[in-house]
């Protein structure tokens, strides 16, 4: 596979699972909360090939989220959570093994991290209603959701991953 | 095995986290002309719109289950009914109802339009802003070949839903009256009075307004109609659209005004059908200043 092909297959993946959050997965929110399948793109990009890989899928990730409708934050806020979700994670990981529980903590904490850092800029920048309280009403209900749907998720988006890794390096 | 070198990955993290810094920093300068990052924002809605309209479209009937299960008692019974009926016949009945719901939303703005000599543009929320995000957007599959431009005001067949944020070519951004960013010149309806209505930023579920009047000797009552004060030239709101009514009434010495919470009569959590006021009849008797709104 030519690295552009895999460009766009990674590009595909991203605005698919982005559609999937806000179009579909917004009809099954909890207290407005959706599953995170973006972020959990990115931490399967982490689990097969490692931060630095991952800090990239999760920047692009993150700033497709912050232009794509009906997204209206302040651009790149999403781009900074994700990529630093993605680096964190990837050091997280342990070279080889997958295991699930391993795998639950890691989505657990990436999206504790995430959703913590997005409502911190929010509160810098002093943007929209993110205050604390509902920060924190807000932030458990996500990592919930997404460990939730973590066992659907990220063995197809691993998988997929593990197929576009360039062959040389294994 | 794989190497990661260090010293290569921290210049990746380095450079990347500086990419956003720098987006984060020119995009929360925009003023009244629009941020430096709105081109790339048209851009994406340009590609990701249509395949969010497309999605919708696939998950309409999907979508249209879990609004039967607004809260536990309606669930059980939900349930039972679920058990006595066959399922393939239940899942007919559902898309059926789907649409017959559909068909009177849309008299109902057909109706609301006509009464208020409003020309609209109907459209269909094809995506929602999640809770995690923070604010109220919703995506429309209208856009500007449609005629939707920013500064719209958005209603459905129960009253006010909110204003266009900015429109793509075939999507736009709606920006909720429950955002927390959101403020509406209001008018009670049984005094005329003027106030400011605001959204209590509330990330779930319908929220609640607080309206605020401006003369402090008048005090609203609870069950009094809120509409729409109106602006310049309609935009962002304009006048007459029912908004809510005020369920509670608070005064605090230490506020010269009183405040009052106003249910508003849209349901947000089950928005589907909208439509954009794209011009109005009353344009030219409104010519009142518009009400300070957030500079967004």
């Amino acid at each position: 596979m030519t690295t552009a092909l895999r460009l766009l297959v990674v590009t595909v993946l991203v605005v698919v699972t982005i559609t999937l959050q806000v179009s579909i997965f917004s009809h099954f929110s909890l207290r407005g909360a959706v599953p995170d399948l973006a972020l959990l793109v990115v931490i399967a990009a982490a689990l097969v090939r490692g931060p630095d890989y991952a800090a990239l899928v999760g920047f692009a990730t993150g700033l497709v989220l912050d232009l794509a409708p009906p997204a209206d934050h302040t651009a790149g806020r999403w781009a900074l959570s994700f990529l630093l979700v993605g680096y964190l994670t990837g050091l997280a990981r342990r070279e080889g093994d997958i295991t699930v529980v391993g795998t639950l903590v890691i989505v657990a904490a990436g999206a504790f991290i995430g959703t913590s850092v997005f409502a911190l800029t929010g509160l810098v920048l002093g943007e929209g209603a993110v205050d604390v309280s509902t920060a924190l009403d807000v932030i458990p209900l996500t990592v919930a959701y997404d460990v939730l749907v973590t066992p659907l998720v990220i063995p197809l988006v691993v998988m997929l991953f593990r197929r576009l890794e360039p062959a040389e390096r294994w | 095995m794989r190497r990661v070198d260090p010293r290569r990955s921290r210049a990746v993290l380095g450079l990347l986290v500086l990419a956003s810094v720098t987006i984060i920093t020119l995009d929360a300068r925009r003023g009244v002309a629009g941020s430096p990052v709105d081109p790339l924002r048209t851009a994406t809605a340009a590609v990701v719109g249509p395949v969010e309209t497309a999605a919708d479209r696939i998950a309409t009937p999907i979508g249209a289950i879990p609004r039967y299960f607004g809260d536990v008692s309606e669930l059980r019974s939900e349930n039972a009914k679920l058990q006595a009926e066959n399922a393939a016949l239940q899942s007919q009945l559902r898309a059926s109802d789907a649409a017959a719901n559909r068909a009177r939303e849309l008299d109902g703005i057909a109706m609301l339009a006509d009464s208020s000599g409003f020309q609209t543009v109907t459209a269909q929320v094809v995506a929602l802003g999640a809770a995690q995000s923070f604010s109220r957007t919703v995506t429309i599959d209208a856009g500007t070949r449609a005629g939707v431009v920013p500064d719209l005001t958005v209603i459905n067949a129960d009253g006010l839903v909110g204003r266009v944020l900015r429109a793509g070519p075939t999507t736009a951004t709606v920006l909720l009256i429950v955002d927390g960013q959101s403020v509406i010149g209001g008018r009670l309806g049984n005094s005329m009075e003027l106030g400011f209505l605001t959204g209590d930023g509330q990330v779930s579920d319908d929220g609640v307004l607080q309206f605020s009047l401006v003369d402090h000797t008048v005090s609203p009552r609870a069950g009094d109609v809120v509409v729409t004060w109106g602006s310049r030239n309609g935009a962002p709101y304009v006048a007459g659209v029912p908004v809510g009514s005020v369920v509670s009434v608070q005064s605090s010495p230490a506020e010269l005004t009183e405040t009052a919470s106003v249910q508003p009569y849209v349901d947000f959590s089950s928005l589907d059908l909208v439509a954009v006021v794209t011009s109005s009849a009353e344009d030219s008797s409104t010519a009142m200043e518009a009400p300070k709104d957030s500079s967004r």
